[in-house]
This record gives structure tokens, sequence and C-alpha cells, in this order.
């Protein structure tokens, strides 16, 4: 009797179901627990997975309950691509339906930073431009340029002080017992070479960042952010992406 | 360490290989010891860009690569991957190793990957959709690649041929070659209660490219007897440098590598298996 890969991956994600007939043995009998040797190795193999890719959520809830919450993504979420270091794209909003979890409302925000981090570590290399190519031009004409932002940086906004608790979490950052001042924080991921780097970024940063990404004009996404955040501080944000080596290139109006 | 002058990197050497860890980059572009050549999980190295791609640059200077791809399903029901099978070219395109290798093994089902391998049947059905997504491998990649004989935990009633024959029957319409894992070897052989010489025998031992060597754990099943699984995650045992001894002394001097994936030891414990099977291939080349 045939068992196809349908029978075979059904009864392999639960457990309780039981091991096809057609599985045998070398005697001929049902082959019981060596069917478990498979069941074993995609929930081990997907959890250490995840282990390596989350180690900011990993910490904050402890392994042995990260383990376990793995085994329910998992089975939710199997991965779609062979690429397993960038398994866990759902994991965000996984752990925002958790009702257990609802007490630590920032969780999600680490596991999207765990991701930004992770993306930007694979992503394509880029020379940074050098900071005084920026300096260099006329108010004007950097109004209008357009500005190229390296392929492993990444942008994360929460409404918490996700920053400040993602540090306190993988670095033990804090005096024991202290809490970061309630406050939303946006954060940089880039790459000035090999180890992705997390900044701070000032209110209305994101909106500056990602216009850019988009494409937008300097004026356009400085337009933006000012609009997000009166006061907007375009020196800390600039700061902030020449010193992650985020800045690539600037496209005068003509070029490009 | 190969020099390029004496040896061109298109060949793997009939010399000792581990697979790469990131964490032995620098034991390795110090001193690799009796280690000539090195293997990666191809998988693991389709980023774009970063330290994964920047070591496989440097190192790929210095030692004859072999890619191994663990996640192609060439034994799959559905289609192959067609987005997989491109960034498998590109990697094999850039890097230009001496070798590919992929499993006798099926690890997505309905588009849903599983990163393992799971067992199939031998039947006359299965080797010709083995043998048409082989053919769309080697056509995608533009070289011949090498198949892997599984670690089997339990058996398809279904099954009409011997996996000797199995791999011997898809080499022969594929043109592909084989990767012999001697530890597999054993690992089924125990697990199905047979004679690992007896496979080694029946092994179309010209068609082998490349030999792989690695630890195992041992369980039990339901009814008491061994259970042995393969876990890469611990020297490899005598009765499988035993069996190595033996295919080599059949087969002579083949390119073999050291497997260790799990609990990954220091660079000198990785070293040191190399060294033991750089002993028993150049008792074999004297």
């Amino acid at each position: 009797m045939g068992v196809d890969q349908t029978a075979f991956t059904a009864a392999m994600l639960d457990p309780g179901m039981k091991v096809p007939a057609g599985l045998t043995d070398p005697e001929g009998r049902n082959a019981g627990k060596r069917f478990n040797v498979y069941r074993n190795n995609v929930v081990l193999s997907l959890t250490e997975a995840l282990i390596t890719a989350f180690p900011s959520v990993c910490r904050r809830v402890g392994e042995g309950h990260f383990r376990a919450l793995a085994g329910q993504f998992l089975r939710r979420h199997p991965p779609k691509s062979p690429l397993i270091m960038f398994y866990g794209d759902e994991m965000p909003d996984f752990l925002a339906g958790i009702d257990s979890l609802s007490s630590v409302g920032y969780l999600p925000d680490l596991a999207r930073i765990d991701l930004a981090r992770r993306q930007s570590y694979h992503a394509a290399d880029a020379r940074a431009t050098d900071p005084g190519a920026l300096q260099a031009l006329t108010t004007e004409a950097l109004m209008e340029a357009r500005i190229g932002i390296a392929p492993a940086t990444r942008v994360v906004s929460s409404p918490w002080p996700i920053l400040s608790l993602w540090r306190q979490v993988m670095e033990g950052a804090e005096e024991a017992g202290t809490v970061p001042e309630a406050r939303a924080e946006d954060v940089l991921i880039a790459r000035p070479e090999h180890d992705p780097v997390l900044i701070g970024l000032p209110p209305g940063g994101a909106v500056f960042v990602t216009g850019l990404q988009a494409g937008q004009s300097f004026a356009g996404a400085l337009d933006a952010a000012t609009g997000a955040a009166a006061g907007f501080d375009l020196a800390a944000t600039l700061g902030a992406l020449l010193s992650g080596g985020a800045i690539t290139k600037i496209i005068g109006k003509d070029e490009g | 360490m190969l020099d390029a002058a004496q040896h061109p990197f298109d060949r793997l050497p009939d010399c000792p290989g581990v697979g790469y860890k990131p964490q032995h980059f620098t034991a390795i572009m110090e001193n690799a010891g009796p280690v000539e050549w090195l293997e990666i999980h191809a998988e693991n190295y389709m980023g774009d860009g970063g330290r994964p791609i920047a070591q496989l640059r440097a190192l790929a200077e210095r030692f004859a690569f072999s890619v191994h791809g663990v996640g192609l399903s060439i034994g799959g029901e559905g289609p192959l991957d067609q987005d997989h099978l491109k960034r498998l070219a590109h990697l094999v395109g850039w890097l230009n190793p001496a070798r590919f290798s992929e499993h006798l093994a099926w690890s997505t089902h309905d588009s849903h990957f599983f990163n393992d391998l799971l067992p199939l049947p031998y039947t006359e059905e299965t080797l010709n959709r083995v043998a048409r997504h082989i053919d769309q491998v080697q056509e995608a990649v533009g070289r011949q690649m090498l198949l892997e004989n599984p670690s089997n935990y339990l058996a398809f009633a279904e099954t009409t041929m011997a996996e000797t024959d199995f791999l011997a029957g898809i080499a022969r319409r594929t043109g592909c070659g084989l990767l012999l894992d001697v530890n597999n070897v054993f690992v089924s052989a125990t697990n199905q209660q047979t004679d690992p010489y007896s496979y080694i025998d029946a092994f179309p031992l010209h068609l082998v490219g490349e030999i792989h060597l690695g630890g195992h754990d041992e369980d039990a099943d339901d009814t008491g007897q061994p259970l042995l699984i393969d876990s890469h995650g611990a020297e490899v045992v005598d009765p499988v440098w035993a069996l190595y001894d033996y295919t080599i002394s059949k087969a002579g001097a083949r390119p073999t590598l050291i497997e260790w994936d799990t609990d990954v030891p220091e660079w000198p414990v990785l070293a040191e298996e190399a060294r033991r099977a750089a002993r028993i291939l150049e008792k074999a080349a004297a």
C-alpha cells in the first residue's frame, strides 16, 4: 500500500495521528517509534532555527517557554522556502496573537528587530559614501537630490522604548530593576561592514529614512518627517545614517 | 592547504575535506592541517552579501569547494522549486565549485519546506520522478551532480527494488554520479538489520565522486531493536571507520568529507577526524 507525501507530512506534523500503514520496521510491522525520528527532526531543527533567528524574544521569555512557542509557530507557519536563514516573517504577528503574552506588549517589536538584524546581515554589500559629499552640496542641490540607502538598512518603529528594551534583554544594559522611560522609539538597523548595528532615531526619523528608501527627494522626505514630528532633528538623523554607513550615493536632480 | 599552482580547484583531491563552519574561519585560514577542501550547504550561502559571502570568497581563493544542497527536494512528488533552482545555479555559477551534490530525499511538499531529509519508496514510478528531477537540476546548474544515499529509519511496504539498484538505475538514466555516505550505510543497515558490507559490495563504486563520514546517535525502536539516528553531532564511530577502510580498499582513494553540523567542536577535534581519514586514504595510495 502506498504512503503519499500528503499522508506522510500530515502524520509528521501531528504527533497525535497514527503512523501511516505502509511504513514498516524490518519485520513488516508498523514503523511506530521509527517514524518519530522524522517528527523529532522537523520540530527540533526548526525550533533551533527559530532560537537562532529570534535571540531577544527567546531571552525575554526564557528558552523553555520559547521552545513551546516555536512548536506552535512551526505547525501554524511551516517554512515556505528552503532559505531557513529567513524563516519566521510571521513571528511578530504570531506573538501579538498569543493571549498569555499580552502583558509583554512589546514582544512583537523585539521580534521585528531580530528579523531586521537578520535581513541586514544577509543583505547585499554596498560601499558607504564619504560623509563630506553631503556637506559639499549647496542646500538647493541637496534638497533636490535623492539619497541612495544601503540594502542592509532597515527601520523599526515602535510605540515602546524598543531599543532600550532590546539592549536590556540582549546586553543586560540596565541596572537591576530599571525600567526604560515610557516613550515611542524608532530604530535604525544598519551594517557598516559585516555586523548590523542598532541606532536610535529621533521622532520623525523613521519617516525620513523610509521616505529616502522609497525614492523620495531629500526635500520630500524632510517634509514628511517634519509633518510627522514637529521639530524633527535632521542633523541627528543624518548622523545616524552616516555612522551606520547607510548612505551609498547622492543622486543629483539631473542624474539617474 | 592546497597550492593552486599544484592542484587546480576544478576537482576535489582524493584527500580529506570538512563541512565548513564560520567559527572555524580563522583556524582554517591560518593552518588547515590535513584538510584540503571544504564543503558548504548551498542554502546557507544564498543571501545577497555580508560576512557569509565574504568568507566564502576568501576561502575559495585557497581551497577547492564542494556545494552540497539540502533543500531541492529531488524526491518530492511536486515539481522542483524553480526559484530555488535559479538560486542554486547562481551560487554554482559564481563560486564554480569542484562538485555539486544533493540527496535522495524530499523536504518540500505542498509549498511547505520541512528542513529534514524525508524518505521515499523505491519503485519504477519514484525512479522516473527522481530521474526527471535530476535531469532538470543538471540542466539548470550546467554540470553533473552527485546523488547521496540516505539514512533510513523505516521501510516502505510498496518498495520493489534495492536502494543500490535504485541509485545505479538513476545514475544510468541521468548520467549523475553518486555521493556515498558511509555513515548512512551503517545507520541504514543497522536499522534495517542488513549487512553494511553487502551494501558496499552491491554499490556501483566506480560512480562515487565523493564520500561522507559523520557521527550518529543511538536509540531503540518499540521492540528494543537498535535505532541509529544520523545526527552529524559526534565523532565517527569505529565500526564506520572500518566500513570506510573496506570501501576505500575496494574503490581506491576518493575525496572524503567529515560532516559535523550540530554541537560543532573546536577546530583541532575536526582536524583529528580528517587526519584519521587521511591515514586510510594514504594507505590506499601506497
